[in-house]
């Protein structure tokens, strides 16, 4: 089955700081797929660039058969690559489902069969109740959600969640995780999450790629990754596997 | 209970029909003095709301609007004086050039990412450099102004725009409504949901496929376009053009006063700051005669302390505090 994305010896540097260095990996559809590792590993700085914030220094970044390497960010979510933010980035001005409007219009360009849309993507979202709350006045476990809303509104074929569990209680987590596998086992939606929760990407993941100093050190099944002693050493920590 | 197709409850719709009856009956009960106000309430709506559409709408700081005054005014003026062209197909003339001078410093700012307060530094920059050439433009009459023939009218001659304060009002007024009309419009279109995205969060935008760039550019030459035929207006009402005065800063601040006060971004803030700031200091200004008092620089200190008070009191402006006390719902879009 050939990859949905395929990142081939991708390489960032910042001045003298080489954030990614040389890393490969492929997402194969209808997967979800995650980067784990420490504090600037490089995680984020590998999604700017795939999203298209950040220009490849080298290496190809190949979505759906094209390469999708130095495109504007606009372009790359036009192509099918949705994304989160970290610090999220709600429209804080506008209401919840305005936000979503907003995202669904990239593929309808009817208001209204927008907002139609943007009420399904609320619904799946758990956040149909807060649609004409102010995206401002959120709690942070909600703007999460909306968060992920906005971007599935632009109807993706790759979601690229950064952190989206972060800051979140467990309860909240396992309601997020709930979402995201209904969301992928149902729409066939592939997924390529950050994260440092790794009840979550336990849960999520069936493959998971460890960065560390922008390389990759480990990449396989969770279950196999957790227990690789380089893996340990640079991101778990002894204590986790225990 | 609202009105389909509107975010106007009952209560609303009453409001509005009411102050569009007593704004078309003004005429007949106004003397010239008020009525010579209400048309300056009038320009400043319109012109305010012009100004929204890069602003409130989409988040571009305009500083230099007086540029897009002074050039439809320039532009029609010179047709009529020197060719004998009427102001409608001046301001078909002169809507183009001020869209065209906007693209120029859109594309300048935009494609080399000039932001923020840089970008409403920028446009001070194209205002006042078009001001200085202007003052060396002698075709134009450079610094000493351009001036329309100016003579008594028996009547009121609406192609050339030539007759009495009433026919000017009913001009005035006309335009704002289709301003508004036209906003309203906008706003609620996809490129009006694209340009709250812009200017709520820009990489956010980007990230949900807006082309930034695009959807500012076209932001910033409706704003300019749709402030051009104040400008004509401008002219053909003062009959009169000097760049010293048209382009000056000063105008371009006024411009942005009234939907501040008002309130950014919402459709109703240009037309209500309009009214408040123009009729306030009008009135503060006959109270002052009454007395005898001609203080130079009143309106000025006027105007700043207005300013103040929304800033620290109704920070969203009055607008959206007035619409809730009133029940008449406008969302704060």
């Amino acid at each position: 089955m050939s990859a949905l994305l395929a990142v081939e010896r991708v390489s960032c540097r910042f001045s003298g700081l080489l954030a990614v260095d040389s890393v490969s990996f492929s997402v194969a559809p209808g997967t979800i797929f995650a980067v784990i590792g420490p504090n600037g590993a490089g995680k984020t700085t590998l999604f700017n660039l795939i999203a298209g914030v950040y220009t490849p220094d080298a290496g190809t970044i190949t979505f759906d058969g094209a390469s999708i390497g130095g495109l504007p960010p606009n372009e790359v979510c036009r192509r099918g690559i949705g994304r989160t933010f970290q610090i999220v980035k709600p429209f804080p001005g506008l209401t919840v489902e305005d936000n979503v409007v907003i995202g669904a219009l990239l593929r309808r360009p009817q208001v209204e069969a927008a907002r139609a849309h943007a009420r399904a993507v609320l619904r799946r979202l758990d956040l149909d109740d807060k649609r004409s709350q102010l995206a401002g006045s959120l709690t942070l476990p909600d703007r999460k959600r909306l968060e992920v809303a906005r971007a599935l509104a632009t109807d993706p074929k790759l979601l690229l969640l950064d952190e989206v569990m972060a800051g979140l209680r467990p309860t909240e987590t396992d309601r997020m995780v709930a979402i995201l596998r209904g969301l992928n086992r149902e729409t066939g939606l592939t997924i390529l999450l950050i994260e440092h929760v790794m009840r979550a990407v336990m849960a999520l993941a069936g493959e998971v790629l460890v960065l560390h100093h922008g390389a990759a050190v480990a990449q396989g099944a969770p279950a196999a990754v957790v227990r690789d002693p380089a893996v340990i050493q640079s991101y778990l920590g002894a204590e986790a596997v225990h | 209970m609202s009105i389909p197709g509107s975010n106007l409850s009952a209560r609303g719709a009453v409001l509005l029909a009411a102050l569009a009856a007593a704004l078309l009956a003004a005429p007949l009960l106004a003397n010239d003095y008020l009525l010579t106000v209400l048309i300056l309430i009038l320009y400043f709506a319109y012109v305010g709301q012009a100004w929204n559409v890069m602003m409130g709408f989409a988040g571009q700081l305009s500083l230099g609007h007086a540029l897009y005054v002074g050039l439809g005014g320039y532009v029609a003026a010179v047709l009529f004086v020197r060719f004998g062209i009427g102001p409608w197909l001046g301001m078909l003339a002169a809507i183009p050039v001020a869209v065209l001078v906007g693209a120029i410093m859109g594309f300048l700012a935009f494609r080399f990412r000039v932001g923020g307060v840089y970008f409403a530094i920028l446009t001070i920059a194209f205002a006042e450099f078009t001001r200085v050439g202007f003052d060396h433009f002698s075709y134009v009459g450079g610094s000493g102004g351009l001036f329309l023939p100016v003579s008594q009218y028996s009547r009121n001659d609406l192609v050339n725009l030539r007759g009495n304060p009433t026919m000017f009002y009913y001009v005035m007024l006309a335009f704002t409504v289709a301003a508004l009309l036209l906003c309203r419009t906008l706003l609620r279109s996809r490129v009006g949901y694209f340009w709250q995205a812009i200017r709520e969060d820009e990489d956010a935008a980007r990230a949900l496929g807006i082309d930034t760039f695009r959807y500012k550019m076209i932001a910033v030459m409706i704003s300019s376009g749709l402030t051009a035929p104040a400008g004509v207006f401008v002219a053909f009402y003062y009959n009169n053009l000097f760049p010293e005065q048209v382009f000056n800063i000063a105008r371009s601040i006024e411009i942005i006063l009234a939907p501040i006060i008002g309130g950014i971004g919402t459709l109703f803030g240009p037309i209500l700051g309009a009214f408040l700031l123009t009729g306030l200091s009008e009135a503060m200004h006959e109270v002052l005669s009454a007395f005898g008092l001609d203080v130079p620089g009143a309106k000025q200190v006027f105007y700043g302390i207005c300013v103040l008070f929304v800033v620290v009191m109704l920070p969203d402006g009055v607008w959206p505090w007035l619409a809730r006390r009133l029940g008449v719902t406008e969302r704060r879009s």
